[in-house]
């Protein structure tokens, strides 16, 4: 493992790695060109099947099979989407590959295309991504004027059109109904699935929806083989017969109480405390780890106690995580206080939330306002085991809400609470020795006069003062 | 043809059915709860209160396997071998965490709120909701957002479920409602200057789970559980929409649709929700008088019957006018009344009211032009017993041609005939005439008796709409003092023994004609076809019958 060499990321560190010129002197489209030759559509999605390629966008779906879903017999169009709408909290790796190298995505989105008989792709694009727009732009102008997108690509009878669609800055449009929905121009309420959007995506018609990172991968697949991006990684698990895999580089990227943060590409499996060891440097100012989210706060954190968790798709699962997420890895050390960290995840989810499906709604900003009281001084023990069971309310099994953000925020809440419950508590006790909280007790009227909750119960209002209900 | 299980009972269906899982345990007689779904309307399985356990049956050995996760009764369609579980611990604990999660931020103002008493989410609560409430925290705002002229939001009661919005993309086709916000911050509004102004708005009320849109002709008016409710059919255009009228001691407060999948399937228009109010109009003509030189001259109700009849026997030769306003039995017995003094008096149909042109919308609902309830159901009495229809602007000279003493005009329209084109044949008329009808014409002052007519809700009867479909409804109030509905007037003419009832007189009109054959039986809520089994008794051949 210590002789990997970044694969995803060996273009960025050269002078104007985005330009074409720059991409196709270190051996750019040559895979292109070799595959638009001697593979056939059909080949090349037999190939990323046998490849055990999982999505890196955070669900860990085979890339494979989702194409295989595509439906053979429908007269088209098909449409493939490529997710850029990178919005997971700690997460920015699409964001560099799109930064500084550009030509690298599209030549996976225009592989992948071939492979699954789009011609036409649309890259969402998150908002403040300015610089990426305008090199994937510039990109995109380029690969036009050299043949590689267009009418007739290399000369074969193939043709591409990509569009950029620069989204409005919601978390939601990352989750893939969401962004099809955004896309045709609506509100980015995810769909119910089923019908996939394999079978029914954008404009009601058959969809890929992908990830940056993972159409980067389908290129070196197709460049270097099978083999090879196999020999990286966790091998399949032998007594799980459904289990995929874990296999080829990943884009981790380090943030939070870090010496070196930034996104840097290790094998998959690499054990969390070797990554922040010997990528990141350590945790800063010499101190210790206290937490860690491995894939964005969405798929909750681990104690310092389990840092030989390996980072692949199923090695968080077992410590209690949701997976691995985005691989946006975010560093708490030991000053740290936990309550900071679950009232700044509820406080995203409960912005983030797309207001559709009551639990989520409702849930993210019920334990918002439960962990607000906490912070405040003003928690419970009790509030801890109402947090718990909002989480398990609002992601108690996949199927409670339409789409992933619930999970996500139940899992933050969940392995926050379950795994530093003693100092959460010792917090509590600190900071509301009496188990006394100012809110209006059961029985109180409360009026909202132009905004301001005023207090008639006979603990007053806000600012102590009293205020009589009419 | 399929078999699903819900809670232990064997539910048998069609394919062809499309049924979801709500609409297959309502069949096994088990209430799955829900918010955002609506047969109506697209399914968004958003409120996620319908979730329920779902499991398949092996068809081989019997062995019935329940899926990991709760699923969305509405949105997953029923196939064969299914089984659902309504009742578990699991889909109860998710049901009860939805309640509280719904009344989070609900300002709990039922006391103030319309809805009281119909409310979903007050329902809901008491068969599924927790006892406790456990956020120490109370909401109480109740904001209020005028959204178009007859409809008004309160903003905090909303539960989203995007009914309302998917009514106004879906049915009426003019989108004025829409989600803005996100999260819990999302709001129900319109757009400025677009407010929500179609002649559907009304139906959003009826949609509305909550006490969030409140309609304004309703507001504060009456509490519901005071209202009863009584089928009726909506008068107000010839589609004969189903609805209930609901009245508190003989007083109109509100209509509402009533599902009826052959005319109007769950909506009604604006013209016929607030067209109530004309029923109790102080100006109705409440009584019978008699005009004499010296004026006019009140009728006792225990004299007139005597007092017309001699009066007409003794003329001796008469022409009726035929209200499409009638219904069927009371254009019935009229005729006979009138065909038994004067056995070849014409029959006339009176003037059929027409606004424009038909008003269609996307989600296949329809106002018609033809603004009357029955015109099909008295052409047909009036070909029974003439052979011919003959319309109102003939009056004149069937009456001349006749030699008629005696004209008896039947009205019943929601407004005073005020339009020149329908006044000019009857001021051409040399004869007397006798009016019944609800409000008074300047033309009248000409008439010899003028006798107090009902309104729609206050008849008992039967209404043949524009596709030939007959709906019977019985009374929903009594009418004012003074005004006795036509079908006891009539049947007092005639002289016939008993209570005045509508339905052995459209027994006997079933057995005399062939169109109404198949009202014999009892009707039932949503009507019955006329045209189905026209054929038959009429001897038509089957070639004519491809129309």
């Amino acid at each position: 493992m210590s002789d990997f060499a970044p694969v995803l990321l060996a273009n960025i560190d050269k002078q104007e790695s985005h330009t074409l010129k720059v991409y196709e002197a270190g051996g750019g489209y040559r895979t292109l060109r070799r595959v638009l030759r001697e593979m056939s559509p059909a080949e090349v999605v037999q190939t990323i099947r046998r490849s055990n390629l999982r999505g890196r966008g955070g669900a860990g779906f085979p890339t494979g099979l989702k194409w295989s879903f595509l439906p053979q017999d429908h007269p088209g169009p098909f449409y493939m989407c490529v997710n850029a709408d990178e919005s997971e909290p700690g997460t920015f790796c699409n964001r560099i590959q799109m930064e500084k190298d550009p030509h690298q995505v599209l030549e996976g989105v225009i592989l992948s295309c071939y492979a699954t008989r789009v011609r036409t792709a649309y890259i969402y694009l998150r908002y403040e991504y300015h610089l990426a727009f305008r090199r994937l732009q510039q990109a995109i102008d380029e690969a036009y004027a050299a043949g590689y997108l267009g009418k007739n690509i290399l000369g074969q009878n193939i043709s591409l059109d990509i569009y950029i669609h620069r989204g409005a800055g919601a978390y939601i449009c990352g989750e893939e109904t969401g962004l099809i929905e955004s896309l045709e121009g609506k509100r980015a309420w995810p769909r119910i699935k089923p019908p996939f959007p394999a079978v029914e995506g954008l404009f009601r018609k058959p969809t890929v929806v992908n990830n940056v990172e993972t159409l980067a991968c389908v290129l070196h697949i197709l460049d270097r083989g099978v083999e090879w991006f196999q020999s990286i990684g966790t091998p399949r698990d032998p007594g799980d017969p459904r289990d995929p895999g874990s296999y080829g580089p990943k884009l981790f990227c380090l943030s939070g109480h870090i010496n070196r943060p930034g996104v840097y590409e290790a094998p998959l499996g690499i054990p969390c405390g070797e990554l922040l060891e010997r990528y990141g440097g350590g945790v800063w100012q010499g101190r210790k780890v206290k937490a860690v989210a491995p894939g964005g706060i969405s798929t909750g954190v681990l104690s310092a106690e389990e840092l030989d968790t390996p980072m692949d798709f199923s090695g968080p699962v077992r410590r209690g995580c949701l997976g691995l997420g985005t691989g946006g890895v975010i560093v708490l050390d030991e000053t740290y206080p936990i309550v900071e960290f679950l009232y700044n995840s509820c406080r995203f989810f409960a912005h983030e939330s797309c207001g559709q499906c009551t639990p989520c709604r409702e849930g993210t900003q019920f334990a918002l306002q439960t962990v607000e009281r906490i912070r405040r001084g003003e928690g419970r023990l009790a509030d801890l085991d109402m947090l718990l069971a909002i989480g398990d309310n609002i992601g108690i099994t996949p199927g409670t809400t339409i789409c992933g953000l619930a999970d996500g925020a139940a899992w933050a809440i969940k392995t926050a609470v379950r795994k530093f419950r003693d100092e959460l508590e010792d917090h509590i006790r600190r900071t509301n020795p009496k188990g006394y909280h100012r809110s209006a007790p059961p029985g109180t009227i409360t009026l909202n006069l132009a905004g301001w909750q005023l207090d008639s119960g006979p603990v007053g209002g806000r600012d102590g003062q009293k205020v009589h209900a009419a | 043809m399929g078999i699903a299980i819900v809670d232990g009972i064997e539910v048998k269906f069609d394919d062809a059915e499309k049924l979801n899982g709500i609409e297959l345990a309502r069949r096994a007689g088990v209430e799955i709860p829900h918010y955002c779904w609506h047969p109506g309307l697209s399914v968004v399985g958003s409120c996620r209160m319908c979730l329920v356990e779902f499991g398949t049956r092996d068809p081989h050995t019997g062995q019935i396997s329940i899926w990991p996760k709760l699923t969305p009764a509405c949105n997953t369609p029923i196939r064969d071998g299914m089984v659902l579980v309504t009742q578990s611990e699991k889909v109860q604990q998710a049901r009860a965490m939805v309640q509280e999660d719904l009344l989070l931020r609900h300002p709990i103002d039922c006391p103030i709120c319309d809805k009281a008493g119909e409310c979903l989410l007050q329902d809901f609560h008491f068969r599924y909701g927790q006892r406790e409430r456990r956020a120490p925290w109370r909401a109480f705002s109740s904001r209020r957002r005028d959204v178009g002229p007859n409809i008004t939001l309160f903003v905090d009661r909303c539960i989203m479920c995007s009914r309302c919005v998917r009514f106004c993309r879906e049915i009426s086709g003019t989108a004025e409602l829409m989600i803005v916000h996100r999260g819990t911050h999302e709001e129900i509004d319109v757009l400025p200057g677009f407010p929500l102004n179609n002649k559907l708005s009304g139906n959003v009320v009826d949609l509305c789970p909550v006490g969030a849109l409140g309609d304004k002709d309703f507001l504060y008016k009456q509490r519901v559980w005071f209202l009863k409710r009584h089928p009726s059919v909506c008068t107000q255009c010839a589609v004969g929409c189903s609805i209930w009228v609901e009245e508190n001691q003989d007083r109109i407060w509100r209509i509402k649709p009533r599902e009826n999948p052959h005319v109007n399937r769950w909506w009604i228009c604006n013209d016929g929700r607030y067209s109530y109010p004309y029923v109790h109009h102080p100006e109705r003509i409440v009584g019978a008088r008699r005009r004499e030189e010296s004026g006019w001259v009140p009728v006792n109700w225990t004299h007139l019957s005597s007092e017309i009849n001699s009066f007409v026997r003794s003329a001796g030769s008469l022409v009726g006018v035929l209200s499409p306003f009638l219904t069927v039995e009371e254009a019935y017995l009229l005729a006979k009344w009138i065909r038994s003094i004067d056995p070849r008096a014409p029959l006339v149909l009176g003037p059929v009211p027409v606004a424009g042109e038909d008003e269609r919308f996307p989600g296949g609902f329809v106002i018609a032009a033809e603004r009357c309830p029955n015109r099909r159901g008295v052409e047909e009495v009036v070909a029974h017993f003439c052979g011919r229809v003959t319309p109102f602007g003939e009056l004149p000279e069937v009456a001349r041609s006749h030699r008629a003493k005696v004209v008896w005009v039947s009205g019943g329209y929601p407004r005073p005939w005020d339009e020149a084109e329908l006044l000019a044949p009857l001021g051409e008329l040399a004869c007397d005439w006798i009016v019944q009808d609800m409000f008074f014409a300047h033309v009248y002052e000409r008439a010899k008796y003028v006798i107090g007519g009902a309104a729609f809700a206050e008849r008992a009867g039967s209404y043949v709409n524009w596709n030939d479909r007959l709906q019977s409804v019985p009374r929903a109030i009594r009418p004012p003092r003074g005004v006795r509905p036509e079908l006891v007037l009539f049947w007092e003419l005639l002289g016939r023994e008993g209570a005045p009832d509508p339905n052995p007189v459209r027994v006997e009109l079933a057995q005399a004609t062939a169109y109404f054959a198949a009202a014999i039986a009892p009707v039932p809520e949503t009507g019955i076809d006329l045209k189905v089994n026209l054929l038959a008794p009429a001897g038509n051949s089957l070639d004519r019958s491809v129309v």
